[in-house]
């Protein structure tokens, strides 16, 4: 396990979303959740920090992470691109959209992009059924995707993501 | 009490409210195949996940087959347990498990005390219908434990005794459907977790995922080494369960057989661990003594209560989850590493043979014993004192090698002087034996009188936590009894809290103590096999003529010639350990 060393305030972080949950073993996928929410990714050492403060064991915690694919060990990108992959989604042709963002971004689902740019996931159904297929870049809805407007889609964060780091 | 009545394969049968409509069939004698299930009676240990779904039954009116392990009787029920459409279903079940299955069974570790492969003979499986991919998991070798996670069932009953019974948390379903696997956190190595090789998973595990490090190989080379001279010792509780592995019934006493059978294999000499559980018992019993008496003195330092310490799973289950209490339990070693360390020096010498042409061989319940041979503060210059650890089933498996026919034999003795032992060395075997070889001993020291009685029934029994109170002529003393690593936890919480009344504790990691070892021949959830071998333990504890540690002569003699005193300068050096906080 390549060790991380958690910063006291991320250790800090951790602990106060367990204690928000009186540190009831019973709630850990709520914290895991909120530690996602709160750090974008739960590594061995956050699990770690989150068994010993609900008083589980880290082989629980690990389990409950590999189960549910919405817990991820892996550091989200700056981006977080989801590709909606239910049903309506998947029949107007949300599986070559993802080949897509796969070929033009170089990386598999469940990964990120080397300059931690973009990652890569997909999820099920997102409630816009109507839109589909649905692609999701962090907060934001793009609808009828086609496989033609991906590269506009990645492009608009890049310029995004300049013109940030120029007005800084 | 409220009675159900309901019908199983058309016999009536009335049960208390609350029964499965598994227990319901077993009251009437209707076997209903189970895989996953497993319940030891009296000890609280059950496992129903429903998973494996080989127990389901056909009840009317309802649309789906249900688990009878997990399935309430209810008022009118009726049930097929044999149903076309039921074997159909368990028939199908089995097959698929199988179908994800490397099925070795020539090969496999585990054949001939495999449930899954009983099963598949039982409901006559000769084809499997389904194909498709192969779990293909990496091997994990430990100092004790392999897991083969391909042969895994996903039965769950490892993760039951590893989280409930004995609360380490090391394994734990991970991932999910095909992927999902019993594992370490981080899918890691069992050596780089918590694991405290107490062999309890390996004991329930009903297929080849979960076995011990084989060493027979490696004994059966330095045997037929001539410039090695091997010798054997052998726990208590090994002799109370070796005869199962030769179709025996549980409980028979098999001593002599055991020490027969260990001469024809070719070891040189035949000993006893129970000597060195005598031996055990003066120096943990002498600092008992010392640390009561400095108790009484008003000696505020003074940590109390005394833990013994002759199981090595407890010993690193409290290495890492209560390092802080270090330095509570006794330092003295356990039975086999006194044994290993008085072999390589004071046997050595008087048969003139050198530390490395000495090989040390133990027969052991226990898995483990082979972590703790392995630590390196039991070995000099790389020389471990004891060099293997086998398995009660390992022994079985090496009298079979041998072509000897066990059952035939005829009893025979262990040598001397390593060979001799008292009552009080067997029923270390037992929950509750330490404790009561220590107050045997301890008793007549500190009262200098002789004990009006020697069966003391207040410290025996299966219950998971025990407590009693010994008048040591006028002198209250509180023992503690745990076995079961969970229920040691509870005494030590005590402890930490500040609120233990205890003078001295003992602590046994399995349930039922060496004679339910990780190492034993399967007991397939019966827990009367556990019951009819502790009964096998006192019984020979009564036939023994001396039953008191500290009247074994040959304890007496290696005083004197060698040792001194119990707590010696020789015998903290050879007889005493220390521990590491491992959090």
């Amino acid at each position: 396990m390549p060790g991380i060393k958690l910063s006291e305030k991320t250790i800090g972080i951790i602990k106060q979303v367990c204690s928000d949950f009186r540190n009831e073993g019973s709630e850990l996928i709520n914290v895991l959740h909120q530690v996602q929410g709160k750090l974008g990714y739960l590594p061995a050492e956050v699990q770690e920090v989150i068994a010993k403060e609900l008083n589980i064991s880290v082989a629980k915690v690990y389990g409950v992470v590999t189960f549910y694919s919405f817990f991820t060990m892996i550091p989200m990108g700056e981006h977080p691109i989801s590709i909606c992959m239910g049903t309506a989604c998947y029949v107007r042709g949300a599986e070559q959209v993802l080949s897509e963002f796969k070929r033009q971004l170089k990386v598999e689902v469940g990964q990120s992009t080397p300059d931690g740019k973009f990652s890569l996931n997909c999820l099920r159904c997102v409630g816009a059924c109507g839109l589909a297929p649905v692609v999701l870049v962090g907060e934001k809805v793009f609808g009828r995707v086609s496989p033609q407007m991906v590269k506009n889609i990645i492009a608009e964060y890049k310029e995004v993501g300049a013109s940030e780091a120029k007005s800084a | 009490m409220e009675m159900i009545n309901l019908t199983i394969d058309h016999k009536p049968v009335v049960v208390r409210k609350g029964a499965t409509v598994l227990e319901a069939a077993s009251g009437i004698g209707i076997d209903i195949p189970t895989l996953c299930y497993m319940k030891l009676e009296d000890m609280n240990i059950e496992n129903k996940p429903g998973g494996c779904r080989v127990c389901v039954v056909e009840v009317k009116g309802r649309r789906n087959l249900a688990p009878a392990c997990c399935t309430e009787a209810s008022e009118g029920m009726e049930i097929s347990t044999h149903s076309i459409r039921v074997v159909n279903a368990r028939r199908t079940v089995v097959e698929l498990i199988l179908s994800d299955h490397p099925a070795d069974c020539l090969i496999c570790a585990k054949s001939g005390n495999c449930d899954l492969q009983d099963m598949a003979n039982h409901l006559g499986i000769r084809k499997i219908h389904y194909q498709g991919e192969h779990s293909m998991y990496r091997e994990d070798t430990s100092p004790a434990i392999i897991r083969e996670i391909n042969k895994c069932i996903m039965c769950r009953r490892c993760e039951t005794m590893c989280n409930d019974v004995q609360t380490i948390g090391v394994l734990s379903a991970v991932n999910r459907g095909f992927q999902a696997v019993v594992s370490p956190a981080f899918e890691m190595n069992l050596d780089h977790s918590v694991c405290t090789y107490c062999g309890q998973c390996v004991a329930v595990c009903p297929t080849g995922a979960l076995t011990e490090v084989d060493e027979t190989g490696a004994v059966i080379r330095a045997l037929s080494d001539p410039t090695k001279t091997v010798i054997v010792q052998t726990a208590p509780a090994v002799r109370a369960a070796l005869g199962e592995e030769f179709g025996m019934t549980a409980g028979t006493l098999v001593t002599g057989k055991m020490v027969a059978a260990l001469r024809r294999l070719g070891f040189d000499y035949v000993f006893d661990t129970d000597f060195a559980a005598d031996l055990t018992i003066l120096e943990e019993g002498t600092e008992l003594l010392n640390r009561l008496s400095a108790f009484m003195a008003g000696d505020q330092q003074v940590k109390l209560p005394i833990l013994t310490s002759c199981c090595p799973a407890w010993v690193k289950f409290f290495e890492h989850h209560f390092p802080e209490l270090k330095d509570i339990p006794s330092t003295a070693r356990s039975p086999q590493q006194m044994f290993g360390s008085i072999a390589k020096t004071y046997f050595a010498d008087k048969i003139k043979v050198k530390r490395e042409n000495l090989v040390v061989v133990s027969i052991m319940p226990c898995l483990a014993k082979k972590y703790e041979s392995s630590r390196p503060e039991f070995s000099v210059n790389g020389n471990p004192d004891v060099d293997y650890a086998l398995t009660t089933r390992e022994l079985a498996h090496l009298i079979n090698l041998g072509n000897i026919d066990f059952k035939s034999l005829q009893n025979e003795d262990f040598d001397a002087p390593m060979g001799e032992s008292t009552g009080a060395g067997v029923i270390f075997g037992t929950t509750g034996g330490v404790i009561e070889a220590a107050v045997r001993t301890a008793y007549e020291i500190f009262t200098g009188k002789q004990l009006p009685r020697l069966d003391f029934e207040e410290l025996r029994g299966m219950e998971g936590l025990r407590k009693a109170t010994i008048d040591f002529n006028g002198t209250p003393i509180n023992i503690g009894i745990a076995h079961g690593l969970g229920n040691a936890r509870k005494l030590l919480e005590e402890i930490q809290a500040g609120t233990s009344e205890f003078h001295a504790i003992e602590i046994m990691s399995c349930p039922g103590g060496c004679i339910g070892g990780g190492g034993q021949p399967y007991h397939h959830g019966d827990s009367e096999i556990l019951k009819k071998r502790q009964r096998a333990i006192y019984s020979e504890d009564q036939n023994k003529s001396i039953r008191k540690s500290h009247e074994n002569p040959y304890i007496t003699k290696l005083y004197e010639e060698f040792l001194g005193a119990p707590l010696s300068e020789k015998s903290h050096h050879l007889l005493h350990t220390k521990y590491f906080d491992r959090s």
